[in-house]
């Protein structure tokens, strides 16, 4: 649109608010007024649309093909990272994991093998099948000795926890005559009758006391009585304090671990 | 003016209306739009001279909208069709700024 030769701009100032007014009063409805009406009613409507459409649709439908391409370059990129990203989470996951189950194993092995010793030593109580062996000793003839001997018997037999009255028995332990009366186990008096709680297999144990020249036949000859009752559930609740060992340290060799 | 009516019932029936746009038409309506408006422009500037021709306007319009849309549509033949949208886009922004410019000329003096 360029303006014709000859029309000056002055004149077409002054009078364009006028113009405005006198068209606003006295519309012309001639063809070329109304094909005009209309294309611009068609912008409009299609300027409208175009701006709903972008607002609602997905911009993707309408994107051309290069477009696309590069998208979809970006995409596949994007994935290709996050593919790498979850690998490599998926492999430290799995060392922490397999880290975590170690250490647990560890320390599985390690209380294991604290309850053991704890048992062994005497620091833990201990529960399980067993025997429980009473002696009568009415003509007092049972001793120090004696006893020692049905503890190595019972050792023998396999036994695991062993209990003696009151005393728990372990590798140190002693026994004295009492010229008074009675047997000094560990320091602690006791008197009969004796018995003994003992953790083990309870057939072997069974059968080990009553072999000839066993602890039974002991106790007969010194008119002592011995009774044996197996049991599915002893319990050794006598405990002791760990020995003071002011001379050992550990060797540096660690075997069992 | 029959044309600011036009305009006027044609963005009543844009917003009632809310037709959906066909796939093929997308990516050329925003270039047909901008053709459009240019013409548009160009038609007000010649009012404000006092020059208006509804004959001049009516075939700047259409001439406008379709050859825009052609070279878009040659443009995706070709492969350029990005690099060509935007090069009409800015054509037509272009000549829209002078259009509005002298428009203000006449209603401002500045």
């Amino acid at each position: 649109m360029r303006p014709r030769a000859g029309t000056s701009d002055d004149a077409a100032e002054a009078t364009w608010l006028a113009r405005l007014r006198r068209s606003f009063r006295e519309p012309r409805l001639n063809r070329g007024q109304v094909l005009a009406g209309i294309l611009c009613g068609l912008l409009a409507f299609a300027a409208v649309v175009q701006i709903r459409a972008r607002d609602a649709g997905s911009q993707l439908a309408g994107a051309r093909e290069s477009d696309l391409v590069v998208i979809l370059d970006g995409v596949t990129g994007q994935a290709e990272r996050l593919e790498d990203e979850r690998r490599d989470l998926q492999s430290a996951k799995e060392r922490l994991e397999f880290g975590a189950d170690r250490e647990q194993a560890a320390l599985e092995q390690a209380t294991e093998r604290a309850t053991t010793l704890g048992i062994l030593a005497g620091t833990l109580a201990a529960k399980g099948p067993g025997v429980r062996l009473t002696i009568q000793d009415p003509a007092g003839k049972v001793d120090a000795d004696t006893l020692l001997n049905a503890l190595q018997e019972l050792r023998d037999a396999g036994a695991e926890a062993i209990q003696l009255n009151a005393v728990r028995l372990v590798a140190s332990t002693d026994f004295l005559d009492v010229a008074s009366g009675g047997i000094l186990v560990d320091g602690t008096r006791i008197q009969a009758p004796y018995t003994f709680l003992v953790i083990g297999d309870p057939d072997t144990v069974a059968t080990a006391l009553d072999i000839p020249g066993g602890v039974l036949d002991v106790l007969a000859e010194r008119d002592a009585t011995g009774e044996v009752s197996k049991r599915p559930d002893v319990r050794v609740d006598a405990v002791r304090a760990p020995d003071p060992m002011p001379n050992s340290r550990a060797s540096r060799s660690e075997r069992g671990q | 003016m029959i044309a600011a009516i036009g305009l006027f019932i044609g963005v009543l029936a844009g917003l009632l209306v809310q037709p959906t746009v066909p796939l093929w038409l997308q990516p050329y309506l925003p270039i047909a739009v901008v053709a459009a408006l240019d013409a548009v422009f160009g038609g007000l500037r010649a009012w404000f001279e006092g020059v208006f021709d509804d004959k001049v306007f009516v075939v700047s319009f259409v001439a406008n909208v379709v050859i825009a849309a052609f070279v878009v549509f040659l443009g995706d033949q070709l492969g350029v069709g990005g690099q060509l949208s935007t090069g009409v886009v800015v054509v037509f922004g272009i000549r829209i700024f002078a259009n509005a410019a002298a428009i203000r000329r006449h209603i401002f003096h500045a």
